[in-house]
């Protein structure tokens, strides 16, 4: 008997233990590794609560304890011990005390709740649009016109400079829910509904976590990543992320094609030239140029591989902006080599890893929604050799 | 006669026929035909069990697949569509076809012998709401090799147990797998509902001669509370699935997002279902606690009108906590906060429940026969299930809590735990009475401890990949973020269980053929089905009893200090 | 096995419990209107929620003559009750069969307002929202209908060949206390559709 009782303290030691240990070695997803302001504040929540609980339970169990061990039946003992029936005192103040402990844990609850959630955005907050698709995730900055997908960046938020994140999440098709415990609790995200939340980062770096609402076959692999960057930093990548890419059949000399600043958008605004790229809008169509012979072609190189990429239907799903791919189902691919992991953190995002991809996302992540489209080979290979150079 | 640790009891006549159906010469066709015509309350309560422990093993086994796949990270031993399928089923089963009907069929079988009764209410309607139940549950299993899927032939529902729209509408959920889950659970439904409605009709209108309600054994409350839930908690989610079919069948938008219907109203739906439901799971266990721990701590039950009123609170209270479950949906601050306190509330009675075990304990002799043994277990194991629960209901550290494993190591703790702890306490407490036979007492020993030492090593541990981030309901996991060890675990605990389970099985059939006899009352107990024949016969009594006090049969056994002289 | 006797001397009062039917079809009514208070909710979220489509206000008219017919039933079927109490079978059969009949007037009533909503205002369970919360809740309430007269119809046909007697005005009673409850039905969803959801 005496084991039962044992087993049940070391049980509880361990919890604490444990919970007292995951602050001091935080794994990369520990909800009490905290570096945010609403993170801090429900882990703060969350100790004292596990305090009152503990208290809660170290009393009970220890009566519970007490009671089997001295009230045993001693052998060859067959009377029967005094009736008691009840006791009013006793039972009243076991009701009272407990609803107190309510009303003292409900009333933190309520302070951090209303702070957390009802928090008033700043001006300078970074707004952050996220829609949940099955099963990447698509991140919006209205304030600077980008688009990218599934590695969300933020700016750090330090004390003395703080700016906040606020997202408002959505869905395009099933429920989600966006969950990076380092930074805060989850938030779903529902379709025909816009939720909120903020962050406001403390420490730079890079912060995972992954959909916590089940979506259908691959839920477990729609992972998160938010890289959280110094000012300096953020402003580098908002500034790279603005870039458009060229119509590389459009480039004369045929030039292996890279994210050139100055590319003209053909066909836009009436056929004027945007002068600055941080002024074009992306995602504006364009007229195809001359591409004679590019079908044809066995070379593998950026050019072919557009080619291929736009008249293969990859367009009708993904956007590369600047060029006539402005689909909207799938993933914006306009920085995909800016990213540091394909599919949602699914694999890396090395030549293999996108070759493979390409050729057939189900050996990848099976059930995906992107479709093998059955291409050859070298047709796959071009249209690798052309992603690799959207950076 | 008695057992070792129980003295033979005074003034019960033992020498009578126990076997009835002695006499009755027949087929085996004919035997089964009995018991299929059957509308015999006991009858109907031992068919709802047993069918509930065979989809025990069926949903343990999912269980157990589910942990082998889990045991590293991005293992292959299933497909992430047959993972989807099993988590579903498992969920689904435990709840549906395992829970429910188990704890009916030992309210069915109890209920009636305890307010000296010769039958339910409702007889037929009894076996028509065992016979839809079961049919519900081989509707549900068809759909492993009749549903055409998405991904072919055979497809189980894959949505999880709580199937979220959109999710489950057709857009998303092409072919048949979710139209398996809403029919069968549906059917199901109106069979939980018959039996409510009998249960209550039973408890209110078919007492026996001195029994008011204020001596009806605190079961008889729990059972009826529990009743009146699934009146009025099961018809919401009955409600829901017609609408999800209507959905999917006649093209209606109650949750299709494309035309401004809403998946949180799904979810209110569903809660509002799902959250008394877990009440109409462990009130029952509440009631064999109440009945066994007083036993076996050879007092009365300690406070009986607080227990009454704490449980029909809890059944009351429970109707109102629903949205805990969807603190992270997006509601107001002021509807996140009005969840926290209400599911807070609960707590108050629940806690009164068990300081009240724990005072019928207090002074007590306690012995340690394998029911006890269990019903122990519970207590503890009971604490700890409710203090996570309190965890889990302040509302902003669930936003980090909610559907990771620590929701899953909580329900299990609740569920297993405290449920299916409690349901092995009352098979080794009633067995002896279905039977006539006790269950093996070492055999009993084995499969409490190692059941005692996998569940800790499962669900103790299971709560700290909850903490360091691991989401529920996926097929695997990434390597880098610690959950591999913890996982393993959780795993190894799991066939211990499983183990334990195995033996529980073996007990139950080897002691029906040589378990040492009964007779009517091995344990030395207070109420009345002790104080007619195991098994009775099917008219129950001899004489319609004629009660007194709470506990007729320790007035009995004790004429110096009847309980009817404090009553 | 054993009587359990008495402890002391027996209080010969009368021990009177409440009768099984009205218990069970007062716990069936409180389930179904579980069922209801659901579908009630989803049409009151649903208003005003329509993307396109016909609105409650251009197409609904208010079904002044079926109510009437339905609300009255329970009244005349009350007359039925007290009948068969008394022993009066040819009465009770004179208010019974008004009652179905009240009822089927009702079913006709909704049928044609359904006809003239699909024909006329092409509003079907899929064109909208309305469309599928109006179908799905006044529907549900129709069926109702339909079962009570299904069972009343039995029992008329029972009274009708001598099988009913005044001893079963009890049974008749439960499956009245059914109908009232279908009337209230219509009560609630008479008002939510016709009147809060214009």
């Amino acid at each position: 008997m005496r084991v039962i009782i044992f087993r049940r303290w070391i049980a509880a030691a361990a919890l604490l233990l444990v919970c007292a240990c995951a602050n001091a070695a935080p794994s990369s997803t520990s909800i009490f590794s905290n570096k945010t302001t609403p993170a801090h504040e429900l882990n703060d929540l969350s100790i004292f609560v596990l305090g009152i609980t503990g208290l809660i339970y170290v009393g009970v169990s220890g009566l519970l304890l007490y009671a089997i061990v001295k009230f045993r039946a001693r052998k060859g003992d067959t009377t029967e011990p005094p009736q008691v029936f009840g006791s009013m005192q006793i039972e009243l103040s076991w009701t009272i005390i407990p609803i107190l402990i309510i009303v003292i844990l409900f009333l933190t609850t309520a302070r951090v709740l209303f702070s957390v959630q009802d928090a008033q955005k700043p001006a300078n907050a970074l707004d952050v649009v996220v829609v949940g698709h099955q099963f990447w995730w698509e991140f919006r900055y209205p304030q600077y016109n980008i688009a990218t997908a599934n590695e969300l960046h933020v700016p750090l938020s330090s004390k003395a400079a703080p700016r906040p994140t606020f997202m408002k999440l959505t869905s395009a098709d099933v429920m989600h829910s966006f969950w990076v415990p380092q930074l805060n609790g989850k938030t779903d995200l529902l379709p025909n509904r816009v939720n909120e939340m903020w962050i406001d980062p403390q420490q730079a770096g890079l912060f995972v976590g992954q959909c916590a609402q089940f979506c259908g076959p691959e839920h477990a692999r729609m992972l998160l990543r938010v890289y959280v960057d110094t000012p300096e930093q953020f402003k580098a990548w908002v500034a790279s992320q603005q870039k458009t890419q060229p119509e590389l059949s459009e480039l004369p000399g045929g030039a292996q094609g890279s994210a050139n600043e100055t590319a003209p958008n053909v066909g836009n605004q009436g056929g004027v030239v945007q002068a600055a790229t941080n002024k074009v809008p992306p995602n504006s169509p364009t007229t195809r140029g001359n591409v004679a012979g590019l079908g044809e072609s066995q070379e593998i190189s950026a050019r072919t591989g557009q080619y291929v990429f736009e008249h293969e239907a990859c367009i009708s799903c993904h956007t590369v902006s600047g060029t006539v791919a402005t689909g909207r189902y799938g993933p914006d691919l306009t920085h995909l080599m800016s990213r540091e992991t394909i599919a949602s953190g699914a694999a890396p995002n090395t030549k293999d890893k996108l070759l493979e991809w390409v050729g057939d996302p189900n050996q990848i992540k099976p059930g995906c929604l992107m479709p093998a489209m059955h291409l050859s080979d070298r047709q796959n290979e071009q249209i690798t050799a052309y992603l690799l150079t959207l950076k | 006669m008695g057992t070792d640790s129980m003295p033979a009891p005074q003034g019960i006549e033992t020498g009578l026929d126990r076997t009835p159906a002695a006499s009755r010469t027949g087929t085996y066709l004919e035997l089964i035909h009995s018991w299929i015509v059957t509308v015999d309350h006991k009858r109907l309560g031992i068919l709802y069990i047993c069918y509930a422990l065979v989809f025990l093993l069926v949903a343990g086994a999912e269980a157990l697949l589910i942990r082998i796949q889990l045991f590293y990270p991005d293992n292959h031993f299933v497909s992430p569509y047959t993972y989807n399928r099993l988590f579903t089923m498992h969920g689904t089963t435990m709840v549906f076809l395992v829970g429910m009907p188990i704890l009916f069929g030992f309210g069915n079988y109890l209920v009636p012998l305890m307010i000296g009764a010769r039958d339910m209410a409702f007889p037929r309607l009894n076996a028509f709401s065992f016979w839809i139940s079961a049919f519900a549950g081989l509707l549900l299993y068809y759909s492993f090799i009749g549903g055409v899927g998405l991904y072919g032939t055979g497809s189980a529902p894959d949505v999880a147990w709580f199937a979220y729209a959109p999710l489950t509408e057709r857009a998303f959920s092409p072919g048949h797998a979710v139209d398996y889950w809403a029919v069968a659970i549906l059917a199901s439904g109106i069979g939980s509902i018959g039996t409510a409605i009998n249960i209550i009709a039973t408890v209110f209108c078919m007492r026996c001669r001195g029994m008011t309600l204020s001596r009806i054994p605190l079961l008889g409350w729990l059972y009826a509370t529990v009743s009146f839930l699934v009146l009025v908690a099961v018809s919401p989610l009955t409600a829901a699935q017609a609408m999800l079919l209507i959905d999917r069948y006649l093209g209606g938008h109650f949750f299709d997002t494309q035309m401004g219907g809403s998946a949180i109203l799904w979810a209110h739906f569903f809660w509002i279902f799902g959250h008394p439901e877990v009440y109409v799971l462990v009130l029952p266990a509440f009631a064999f606690a109440n009945e066994i721990i007083p036993v076996f701590s050879r007092k009365a039950i300690f406070g009986y009108p607080a227990m009454v009123a704490a449980s029909v609170g809890i059944g009351f209270i429970s109707l109102g906590v629903w949205a805990h479950h969807m603190f992270t949906i997006g509601m107001t601050s002021f509807g996140n906060a009005f969840f926290t306190l209400s599911t807070m509330l609960v707590s108050i009675p629940t806690g009164i429940k068990t300081f009240n075990w724990l005072a019928t304990l207090w002074g007590g002799k306690i012995r340690f026969a394998t029911p006890m043994l269990f019903s122990i277990a519970f207590l503890f194991q009971w604490v700890i299930a409710g203090l996570t629960g309190i965890m889990l209901s302040v509302s902003a550290w669930n936003w980090q809590l909610h559907n990771s494993y620590f929701v899953v190591a909580h329900f299990h703790y609740v569920l297993v735990g405290a449920i299916v702890f409690m349901i092995f306490a009352a098979i080794y407490y009633w067995y002896p009475k279905m039977t006539g036979r006790m269950l093996d007492e070492r055999l009993g020993k084995w499969h409490f401890w190692l059941m005692v030492i996998g569940f800790h090593v499962t669900f103790d541990v299971m709560h700290f990949p909850g903490l360091l981030g691991m989401p529920r309901q996926i097929f695997t996991y990434e390597p880098d973020r610690g959950w591999t060890l913890l996982n393993q675990i959780v795993s190894v605990g799991g066939f211990i269980q499983g183990i334990a389970v195995l033996i529980l099985v073996y007990n139950l059939v080897h002691s029906y053929f040589r378990g040492v006899e009964a007779g009517p009352d091995p344990w030395d107990a207070w109420t009345l089905e002790w104080s007619t024949t195991s098994p009775p016969p099917a008219y129950n009594f001899v004489v319609d009893p004629v009660v007194a006090s709470r506990r007729p049969l320790w007035d009995l056994k004790h004429p110096e200090d009847p309980d009817s002289a404090f009553e | 096995m054993a009587t359990v006797p008495l402890q002391h001397a027996t209080n010969e009062a009368e021990w009177r419990l409440p009768s099984r039917g009205m218990v069970a079809m007062a716990s069936l009514i409180t389930a179904e209107s579980s069922i209801f208070t659901i579908f009630v909710v989803a049409y009151l979220y649903y208003l005003g929620r329509d993307v396109s489509g016909p609105t409650p206000k251009e197409v609904l008219e208010i079904p002044y003559f079926g109510t009437v017919c339905l609300l009255s039933s329970s009244g005349f079927i009350m007359l039925a009750e007290r009948a068969i109490e008394h022993g009066k079978m040819a009465a009770f059969k004179l208010w019974w069969s008004v009652t179905l009949l009240l009822g089927a007037i009702f079913l006709v009533d909704t049928g044609m307002e359904w006809r003239k909503l699909i024909e006329q205002d092409h509003l079907t369970i899929h064109t909208n929202l309305f469309g599928t919360c109006f179908y799905s809740l006044v529907g549900l309430h129709a069926s109702h209908v339909i079962v009570g007269m299904l069972m009343m119809l039995i029992t008329l046909v029972f009274a009708l060949t001598g099988h009913v007697r005044a001893e079963h005005s009890y049974r008749v009673k439960v499956l009245a206390l059914y109908w009232h409850f279908v009337d209230a039905v219509w009560v609630v969803v008479f008002t939510v559709v016709y009147v809060v959801g214009r």
